[in-house]
């Protein structure tokens, strides 16, 4: 468990999310995809405070910062599925060629 | 012992995560995706951010289960039963995704990192504490305030009914015998007056 190791995991979840959120056409696992390159950057985060910033308290702020911007992804995003199936009939992306509502 | 665990956390998170995309099952999808974030949560107590793992298992056990219901509640396949791929654009989301992994990692292991690798020490979330009620508490606030205003937001944005009549009234998406017929609307109406 070092810092490179650590810093590795944390490129190969950011990677598949960008890989999810690029591919898929539902837009749940888009937010998947968006939800694993957050909890890979969360992971980084807390490599480099554990390992490199030699653990003071406020190196873990900017993670529960990204917490919080995890959360609020989560909850617009879902509102914004609802609010998209329920005026569009939409659930996936092909379905919405244009903006307008 | 706790590089064992790492080593094994890490690869249950990575495939896991993999797992993801790979199932037929949205359901499971879901599943396979908080075991990938109990595996990170795992890595961050054996960091020693015992209150970021524990928080991130906490927020991700319900939402989990919310995305969970979200699946059988709007998709078309949620349980699995018929093979599925719905992707687009498969090959570029695939040189996305390895170049990504490709540059970060390359960050990581090349990178030079302050050498004091020091783990922290025991009391390390009663520091935390400390310093979220005391010297950092905007931050703290701030996120706080940000959760709520999101959750007025998101029920906003979701609720059927909005301050002016329906949400959905008048926001139907544009077709083509619609269009044809705002424009043959007018003469129509003329004639019916006549």
């Amino acid at each position: 468990m070092t810092v490179e190791t650590l810093l590795l995991v944390a490129a190969a979840l950011f990677g598949i999310g960008v890989y999810g959120a690029l591919s898929q056409q539902s837009f749940v696992m888009i937010m998947m995809g968006l939800e694993l390159m957050l909890s890979g950057a969360i992971l980084a985060t807390g490599t480099l405070w554990a390992m490199a910033a030699g653990g003071t308290p406020k190196g873990q702020l900017l993670a529960i910062v990204l917490v919080t911007v995890m959360a609020v992804e989560m909850a617009i995003g879902f509102a914004l599925v609802v609010n998209v199936y329920r005026i569009r009939k939409a659930d996936i992306t092909e379905k919405l060629k244009t903006l307008r509502g | 012992m706790t590089d064992v665990l790492f080593w094994i956390m890490s690869g249950i998170s990575v495939l896991s995560a993999w797992r993801v995309f790979r199932t037929d099952s949205m359901v499971r999808a879901a599943y396979w995706l908080m075991v990938s974030f109990a595996a990170v949560a795992v890595i961050l107590v054996l960091l020693s951010a015992e209150f970021l793992g524990l928080v991130l298992l906490l927020m991700l056990a319900g939402e989990m289960t919310i995305m969970a219901v979200f699946m059988v509640m709007f998709m078309m396949n949620p349980a699995g039963l018929n093979p599925m791929t719905m992707v687009h654009q498969h090959r570029a989301a695939i040189a996305a995704g390895v170049l990504s992994f490709l540059g970060l990692g390359a960050v990581g292991v090349f990178g030079r990192f302050p050498a004091g690798v020091s783990f922290a020490t025991r009391d390390v979330t009663a520091r935390l504490g400390m310093e979220l009620l005391n010297d950092s508490m905007l931050i703290f606030q701030t996120a706080g305030v940000t959760l709520l205003a999101t959750m007025i937001g998101a029920l906003a944005i979701a609720s059927r009914r909005g301050r002016y009549g329906l949400a959905d009234e008048d926001s139907i998406e544009p077709a083509v015998e619609n269009s044809q017929n705002a424009g043959e609307g007018p003469p129509s109406t003329e004639k019916g007056s006549a």
